[in-house]
């Protein structure tokens, strides 16, 4: 942690007593304070209670029950935790990997040359990330509809026989709403990776020309190395919005057909409103932050390590 | 040669990225102003647009309301948060204090925090004291969970101020809550303004709190009565279109008019 303030004040010698020292120290945490309050009283305690919750068996009205670790035994056994678990890490490929490896590919080409009309192709394509995810879920509901956009445009072209209700579909509703994952993440993670493709020194790219590299070669062996860091930073965002989606699959399939769709958000918020099932549903929040903190933590360590 | 194909190549697939996102834009506008009983909207552009779709939708859904709630919300959340965030990261960002590591780790764990991990808790909690289906039970929640971020924000900015900025108004006598005050806040305006459109936008984008706290639909905010909207008026595509449009449209302009503060704030706020 950097403190500039410390070394000036220590070399114009202004601090004078210890004493002072100390007391303008813990005076500074007053400025925490409002902070704190806000916090500590609606994020942290919650989450604490979630998991105090989460070794109980209530149903939000009654007496609670003491289970011990009844709830994680559920959470690891239970066909529908299980999926919904599956289900999320699963999304990490539609919400990670895919808007990565696009992402990537787009700044590398908006990088490539000057080119007219460039701010307006990231203009565009940023535009799903700021966006309410419900709308944007409506918007997907209707482009996948049985008589919807995607399967006129199959029609039109011929493939008519591909058209289904694609939300509806035992095999096509998840990686249908994956793909909405991919369509809302991957403008942030070209804007992520044009800001590192453009602190490349250009030199390096020079060095590869005159080593007769060709665009291919460049890219793989200057830009993909260049941008590692932004690469771990698009990872790590991307993930926990993988983890933790709830809005997109809320209103396009409600986590169906069956359970093909469903995720830990969308289980937890059925599980408290529709089964009276507390204790689980705080069960497996406990376990979808832990896993969360966890992936956070290694890309983190893997980010350092190549830096 | 080889140039020239892979300039059309790239250009080619510069293309299909951008249609790709304004393809679904199109085909909601041309949704929305389609005669209200169709049944499956086709993507062309109407021949007889319907306007008043969307004033049937506003008054259907009393998205009058709906937009109000997630005006007063935001426009509560906004300030509270922007004042607290400047207050923690001037004193995070230049001054000693106790266990300070401690305490920006503590702060940063909440980066991420699932919602979905503290909004059971606060469910019980705000029913238990009567704040449920007001507008306090999302705007307290919300301004805990954006303090990470602010917190993390304001501090990165308060690093780089140089340190004989503020020696030398401490010098003339100035205290070190009139610094920030007079000295600092002003130069900060960019960053503070940033921060705000982002908490503006996450706020008006909640969905999840919004939906499990203020269960009351005249109380609801505009995303949580879309998502109810939805499931009322799923099969008539033109009204839920219209419904939609209004929702995104505050948050769209926005983008347009300070798009550069948003890529840059949800890019450096990342990378930093």
């Amino acid at each position: 942690m950097t403190e500039p303030l410390t070394r000036t004040r220590g070399e114009s010698g202004r601090v004078t007593g210890s004493s002072r020292r100390t007391r303008r120290g813990w005076s500074s945490l007053l400025y925490l304070v409002p902070a704190f309050v806000f916090y500590g009283t609606f994020t942290i305690a919650p989450w604490v209670q979630s998991v105090w919750l989460s070794f109980w068996e209530w149903d939000g009205i009654g007496a609670a029950t003491w289970a011990g670790f009844e709830n994680y035994i559920k959470v690891a056994t239970d066909e529908r935790l299980v999926v919904a678990l599956r289900n999320g890490l699963g999304f990490i490929v539609f919400y990670t990997v895919f808007p990565v490896i696009l992402g990537l590919l787009i700044a590398a080409v908006i990088a490539a040359r000057p080119r007219r009309g460039s701010g307006f192709v990231r203009t565009v394509l940023f535009l799903p990330q700021i966006l309410p995810l419900v709308a944007v879920g409506v918007v997907w509901r209707y482009l996948y509809a049985a008589d919807g956009p995607i399967n006129q445009m199959l029609r039109a072209v011929g493939l008519g026989d591909v058209a289904r209700a694609w939300l509806g579909d035992f095999t096509w509703a998840y990686p249908a709403v994956g793909v909405i994952g991919t369509w809302v993440t991957t403008g942030l993670c070209m804007m992520l990776l044009l800001a590192g493709i453009q602190k490349i020194d250009p030199s390096l790219y020079e060095a590869a020309r005159l080593d007769r590299c060709g665009p291919v070669r460049q890219f793989w062996h200057v830009t993909v190395p260049g941008v590692r860091a932004e690469i771990v930073v698009a990872v790590t965002v991307t993930l926990i919005s993988a983890l933790a989606s709830f809005d997109i699959v809320y209103v396009t399939t409600g986590g169906g057909p069956g359970y093909q769709t469903i995720v830990p958000g969308v289980l937890i918020y059925k599980l408290v409103f529709t089964s009276n099932e507390v204790g689980l549903a705080c069960a497996l929040a406990t376990v979808l932050s832990a896993i969360i903190l966890v992936f956070v933590a290694v890309i983190g360590r893997i980010g350092r390590r190549g830096a | 040669m080889r140039s020239a194909g892979s300039r059309i190549l790239s250009i080619a697939f510069l293309l299909v990225a951008v249609l790709s996102v304004i393809v679904p834009f199109l085909a909601l506008v041309s949704a929305a102003l389609q005669p209200a009983d169709t049944l499956a909207p086709t993507l062309t552009w109407p021949t007889d647009p319907q306007w008043g779709n969307f004033a049937s939708a506003w008054s259907m859904a009393g998205f009058g309301s709906l937009l109000a709630s997630s005006a007063i919300i935001a426009l509560v959340v906004v300030p509270v948060s922007v004042v607290c965030a400047t207050l923690a990261g001037y004193a995070m960002g230049t001054m000693r204090m106790p266990a300070k590591g401690f305490l920006f780790a503590f702060f940063l764990a909440g980066l991420t925090l699932p919602y979905e991990a503290i909004v059971i808790p606060l469910y019980f909690a705000m029913r238990s004291t009567g704040l449920i289906d007001t507008y306090w039970a999302v705007i307290l929640p919300l301004a805990g969970a954006f303090m990470p971020f602010g917190i993390f924000w304001m501090r990165t900015h308060f690093e780089s101020v140089p340190a004989e900025m503020i020696e030398a108004a401490q010098l003339d006598g100035a205290g070190r809550f009139r610094t920030l005050v007079q000295i600092l806040v002003p130069g900060a305006k960019p960053a503070i303004i940033t921060y705000a459109l982002l908490t503006f936008m996450w706020a008006w984008n909640q969905f999840l709190l919004a939906l499990i706290l203020i269960r009351d639909p005249s109380r609801r905010t505009a995303p949580s009565g879309l998502g109810t909207f939805v499931q009322q008026y799923g099969e008539n595509i033109p009204l839920l279109a219209a419904g939609t449009i209004i929702v995104i449209a505050p948050i769209v302009i926005l983008y347009f008019i300070f798009q550069r503060k948003f890529v840059a704030g949800l890019v450096q706020g990342a990378l930093k």
